[in-house]
Formats: C-alpha cells, structure tokens, sequence
C-alpha cells in the first residue's frame, strides 16, 4: 500500500481510539444523568482498549496463543497490549461499579441524579 | 458556571486534546507493523516457561505482581460498593417472591444455560494456561451464570445457592492464595512470584508451572468479587424498601 491513504491507514485506528475518548468526555460534560456520566466514563476507558489494541497489532498476526496452528515462527499480534487491556478492562468495571454505588447513594439522598441539581455541598 | 460557559470551556480542552493526541499519534509507529520488541521478549519468555497462552503468561508469571496489584484493586472496591449500598436508616429488607413474571421461554433458556454456563466457566478459567481466557474472564462468566437464575425468574434459588457470607470470605481466599504462591516463589527461588514449578509440555493441562494456579486463585476471587457486587445491586432493587419512618432532624424540629 502506498499513496496518502496508506499514511491515512498507518494512523487511523489511533484516531478511532482518541476519538472515543473524547466523545466520552463529551458525554461526561453534557451529561444531566448521573448513571449517564458513569456510561460515558466507560466508553472514554474503551478508547484505551482501541489504542492498546491498535498499537499491539501487526497485519497478518495471528493470536498468541500457541500450540497446533500457531508456532515459534507464526507472526502474533502482541501480547503484553492485550494483557494491558485486560488489567484496564478489570480496573474499568471496578471503577464503573463503585461509581454505580456512589449514585445510588446520591439518589437515595438528594432525590436527584442530575449533576446540575446537585450544586451545593452538604455536611 | 453557566451551561453556554461550560461548553465554551468544553470545546477549548477540546480542541486541545484534540491537538496533543494528534502530534501524540504522528510520532507512534505506523499501524499494523511488524516491530514489535516487547512482544518478541514476551513471547520467547512464555514459550520458555511452556505457556502456550502468552497473554496469560504475561499476566500471571512476567508481570504477575500487577496482577496482584490490579485483584486487589477489585476486591478493595467490592468493599468499598458494600459498604456504600449497606441499608440506611429508613430502609428495611423485604423477602423476594418467587412470582417475578418472566416468559416461559426465557425461563426454558435459562434452565439449559445455567449448567453449561458453570461448566464454560470453570473451563475457561481451568485452561487459561493453554487456550484463550484465565482467571478474570471465567470468574466473570461463571458469575454471569449463576446470576442467569435471576434472569428466569429464580431470585430465592439464586439467594440460596450463593450464600454472601461464603463468598465474601472466599474472596478474601482467592486473594490470599494467590499471595501465597508468590510468597512460595520467594521462599524457593528467592524471587517474589518465581515461577517454581516444573514448566511440563507446551499445550498440556499441566504446564506452565503457577501460571494455571495463579489463574484459579485469580478466578476465584473474581467469582466471589462479582457474586458480592451483583448481591448488593441486586439487594437495592428487590430486597430494600423505603418505610416512612419520621426523620430524626423531622423530630428534633417537632420538639
């Protein structure tokens, strides 16, 4: 591949990966939901799985799990991106689950989940 | 700060996040290349130690001390989610009927899912070593099994085939154990989470010395995590209900 679509191809998928990440913090900032926010936080995390992924990957690599189909000298796409992406993936649903709790929490007490509402501090 | 300023602000950060991922992504190597330095060292490190899967490898033998790391991270905010969805003053716990209207067909799947999901899970998270998948992905689908019964409609068997109590301690279990395994590394070898076990044939169910250990202990605790998580979310939507009971601060005002 050659030509300027083959520069456009060399980095689109980074592009793919950081424009998730700021439609989330779009979404974050226009929220008027706050389970709305806690979605958006996670579709902002999944713009680092595109990017790790993307960064990993190699045309023609295969998965880099070895034994009868793959061997020592098959071309993998790379694993240390993926184990990454599953400590990201874990930390995400840790973070998510624990900020679901927190707008239970909010609900329960200022009868409100809309961030705009919820100006004034509380003791 | 007004909504119109807000945006404002929003679309300054923007614009310049916009522009520092740019020149971020010009510098990278371009897509889909085959230079890729860590993955040769990885990749020749878990063939070296017999581990097919080399994600798993990285995971639970190269890099198993973030793997700790990260558990405990997930069984740091199980406690923190427990202790924020605790019932509150005002609230009390119902009993769960078993009447939940679901659709026969729903409840026919679930019955034939259930055990094959259990099954798929231990699978997954028993040969993590040498196909796809470990401790994280089969404690996640074992969960999602047992939570299929809430799905057809079966609240009280669920409540009576996980019991909290086990599973908060075998959560703590799985977390333990998996300290342990790296502690032994470090009695034997000398090495925090050494991997001392005899490395055995690539592919085998028996191979990879502690990396299908780690990845059970692992499993375990990620069971047990998301059980505790999905009860207490579970427990807010059915079990809890609100009795008007006066508010203290309502009395004190009264008096």
């Amino acid at each position: 591949m050659t030509g300027p679509f083959a520069e456009f191809a060399h980095y689109y998928p980074y592009g793919v990966a950081g424009a998730i990440v700021l439609l989330g913090v779009v979404g974050i900032a226009i929220s008027r939901d706050l389970v709305h926010a806690v979605v958006c936080l996670s579709v902002c995390q999944s713009g680092t799985y595109v990017f790790l992924l993307a960064v990993g990957y190699q045309y023609g690599g295969l998965a880099p799990i070895f034994g009868a189909t793959v061997h020592r000298s098959t071309p993998v796409v790379d694993p240390v991106v993926q184990a990454l992406s599953l400590t990201d993936i874990v930390v995400s649903a840790a973070v998510t689950s624990m900020l679901l709790a927190l707008v239970i929490q909010i609900a329960k007490r200022r009868r409100t989940v809309d961030p705009d509402e919820l100006r004034s501090l509380e003791g | 700060m007004s909504r119109t300023v807000r945006m404002i602000m929003l679309a300054v950060g923007l614009l310049g996040a916009a522009g520092v991922l740019g020149a971020g992504v010009v510098g990278l190597p371009a897509f889909g290349g085959d230079r890729h330095p860590y993955r040769d060292l990885a990749v020749s490190a878990g063939l070296q130690r017999a581990t097919a899967n080399v994600v798993s490898s990285i995971n639970f033998d190269q890099r198993a001390l973030d793997t700790f790391g990260e558990e405990t991270i997930l069984v740091a905010s199980v406690a923190a989610v427990a202790a924020l969805l605790r019932p509150s003053r005002t609230e009390r716990r119902r009993r769960v009927g078993s009447g939940l209207p679901v659709l026969e067909s729903t409840r026919l799947l679930t019955v034939i899912f259930f055990p094959v999901t259990v099954l798929v899970g231990i699978d997954v998270v028993a040969h993590g070593a040498i196909t796809p998948g470990g401790g994280f992905q089969g404690g996640v689908v074992l969960a999602t099994g047992l939570h299929l019964l809430y799905v057809g409609g079966r609240y009280r068997l669920l409540e009576r085939l996980r019991p909290i109590r086990i599973f908060e301690i075998t959560e703590g279990v799985g977390l333990v154990i998996f300290i342990a395994i790296g502690l032994a590394g470090l009695a034997i070898a000398g090495q925090l989470f050494r991997n001392v076990l005899s490395y055995g044939q690539l592919a085998q169910l028996t191979s990879s010395g502690t990396v299908v250990l780690l990845s059970c202990a692992v499993g375990m605790a990620v069971v047990s995590s998301v059980v505790v998580l999905l009860a207490g979310f579970l427990e807010q939507a059915l079990a809890l209900v609100e009795v008007s009971e006066p508010d203290q601060s309502d009395e004190e005002a009264a008096r």
